[in-house]
């Protein structure tokens, strides 16, 4: 770690940190809500189900830009929710660190939904059905049954959002711009590098540093999937 | 204990409308693929929904449409065994045998792990996971699962269908205990003669979506228009000795007969069936002849059947054989009501599982 932080300038430090917070943040905020968004995209059938799909991969589909906007406008101070969320819990989201875990956690989930979505839909439905004849009410069969054996999906869900979160740009820099030590990410950080003449090697330090934190979350996530899809298959 | 059946659906372009009572025992639903033998049990099991009617354990309903009862699945308190074993993948054998348990909760009474384990002969597999088990031992773990949640019945779906013939003998002997050991009653789905004459105290037959007949597993296979060339005669007989040259006798009430060798100790009970169609008649006692089964008996009935045939019941002391023949041979041989006359069965005809 001190090899590390003296590498790296206070600033770049200081963002790193801050981008590792974020993400994970995200992650953990979308997790839940990604998992019962996938379920109910997997297994229920309901009005308006494909305009919920829709709304799930909007994220995605938008330019980044766009996103961030639309939560300005929606969470900014002056913003609808933004202003009920100050006077009522006094939480402030613009220009702050949990906006950009917000802007973060919006951006990455529909990654997430549609990994575990597809881990579900691969569960045999008769397995789910098995469980109840003996007794398992649905919460249950979900806990017991369902969850486990999407483990391996959540989990790849969960490492492909949080690098998501970690490269986050648009979004965050639109929502919540690049306040050293409060929003300015590992990306945000390289931007603002870069538009300084003698950013070049700061510049070039985070991007190493962004290259192996991904190749590390990467390698991990592989591994931890494949060991759960073992676990879960029973080999 | 007995399960009361009335249920109308529309499932795609297939109707079920099914009545039936299932009474202690095995009652067997037994009909071609695609009679509509599955839904039943599906209904049963609450997991598809009956356009109408009744579905009554005991005295509990699982579903009336006039009441507006339909309990979940997982209220119903039925041991559901599936033909494709459905095991939990990620759970060792132990953890699946005693899934059921925690939710029937310490007041039911169930049979323990322990004999569970000894019944079925998969003790030494509780600690191995499903992807490790033999089709056979994965179908053994499945009954055991099912009789460890302590329903109020049991529903077994094919169990055996997915099985070569070796694991099917190796198996229907475990539901065969089951049913001895009446500890809760059965409905057992199948389309194996050999499995329906093994088993059932109840044979309910499907055809088309419909009960075309219901009655004891004798009443149900004498009847030609229900098994077609497969009707036959049950006959119950025990064991009374086993022969140096591979033949087991067994005494019956008609008398005695000779089987290849069934590997079961004298004075074994055993359920002899006989084909129809494998039955001879003569009029006079035959010498100089093959078979080794001759049994005497008087006419008791004779339905003409298609194609050509006649189904002859011949009473034999207080048995009754039936005989498949021609319209011609009945006519040619001048077979009339009342007439003494012989029963010819070749041994052989009589081996396990024909038919």
């Amino acid at each position: 770690m001190t090899g590390a932080a003296s590498w790296l300038g206070p600033d770049e430090w200081q963002a790193v940190r801050l981008s590792l917070q974020v993400a994970a943040w995200a992650t953990l905020a979308s997790l839940p809500l990604a998992l019962l968004a996938a379920y109910a995209l997997a297994r229920w059938s309901f009005w308006g189900k494909s305009l919920l799909n829709g709304i799930v991969h909007l994220p995605l589909i938008l330019p980044p830009v766009v996103t961030g906007y639309i939560l300005l406008r929606v969470f900014g101070r002056r913003g609808v929710l933004g202003a009920w969320l100050e006077q009522t819990f006094g939480i402030v989201l613009s220009f702050h660190w949990t906006g950009a875990a917000l802007a973060a956690a919006v951006m990455a989930f529909p990654l997430i939904v549609r990994a575990i979505r597809l881990s579900i839909e691969a569960i045999d439905a008769r397995i789910e059905n098995s469980a109840a004849t003996l007794g398992a009410a649905p919460v249950w069969v979900f806990a017991t049954i369902t969850l486990p054996l999407a483990l391996p999906g959540i989990i790849a869900g969960a490492i492909l959002g949080f690098a998501k979160a970690l490269g986050e740009f648009g979004a965050t820099i639109t929502f919540v711009g690049a306040i050293p030590g409060q929003t300015q990410t590992i990306p945000s950080a390289i931007y603002v590098f870069l538009q300084s003449p003698d950013g070049g090697q700061g510049a070039l330090r985070l991007v190493i540093l962004s290259i192996v934190i991904a190749m590390t979350a990467l390698i991990a996530s592989e591994w931890v999937a494949r060991r759960a899809a073992v676990w879960a298959r029973g080999a | 204990m007995s399960l009361h059946v009335d249920i109308k659906a529309q499932l795609g372009a297939f109707a079920l409308d099914v009545q039936f009572t299932a009474p202690m025992g095995v009652t067997v639903l037994f009909g071609p693929s695609g009679c509509g033998k599955s839904s039943v049990i599906n209904a049963i099991a609450g997991l598809i929904r009956p356009d109408q009617g009744q579905i009554i354990c005991e005295s509990r309903p699982l579903f009336d449409s006039v009441a507006r009862v339909n309990l979940p699945a997982h209220r119903r308190r039925m041991g559901v065994i599936f033909q494709d074993a459905r095991l939990f993948p990620h759970l060792n054998v132990q953890q699946n045998l005693t899934y059921g348990r925690w939710f029937a909760g310490k007041h039911r009474l169930g049979p323990s792990l322990h004999d569970t384990c000894d019944l079925l002969g998969i003790g030494h597999l509780l600690h191995r996971r499903p992807s490790a088990l033999s089709g056979g031992e994965a179908a053994r773990v499945a009954i055991g699962r099912a009789l460890l949640s302590a329903p109020d019945m049991i529903l077994a779906d094919e169990p055996l269908a997915a099985l070569d013939e070796a694991r099917r003998a190796e198996i229907l002997p475990y539901f065969a205990a089951l049913r001895d050991a009446a500890l809760v009653p059965m409905i057992y789905v199948s389309h194996s003669v050999p499995e329906v004459a093994g088993l059932a105290t109840t044979v309910v037959a499907l055809q088309g979506g419909r009960v075309v007949a219901m009655g004891s597993v004798d009443d149900i296979f004498g009847r030609a228009d229900v098994m077609g060339a497969n009707a036959s005669t049950m006959l119950p007989a025990r064991i009374i000795g086993h022969h140096p040259d591979g033949l087991t006798e067994l005494a019956t009430e008609a008398g005695h007969v000779f089987v290849p060798q069934i590997n079961a100790a004298i004075g074994t009970s055993y359920m002899l069936r006989i084909n129809s169609g494998d039955v001879m008649l003569a009029r006079s006692q035959p010498s100089d002849l093959s078979a080794l089964n001759i049994l005497r008996g008087e006419i008791c009935g004779v339905e003409a059947q298609s194609g050509g045939a006649v189904m002859v019941s011949l009473r034999a002391g207080n048995a009754t054989i039936r005989a498949r023949i021609t319209q011609r041979s009945w006519a040619s041989m001048g077979l009339d009501m009342g007439q003494t006359c012989f029963a010819i069965v070749k041994s052989l005809s009589l081996a396990k599982g024909t038919g």
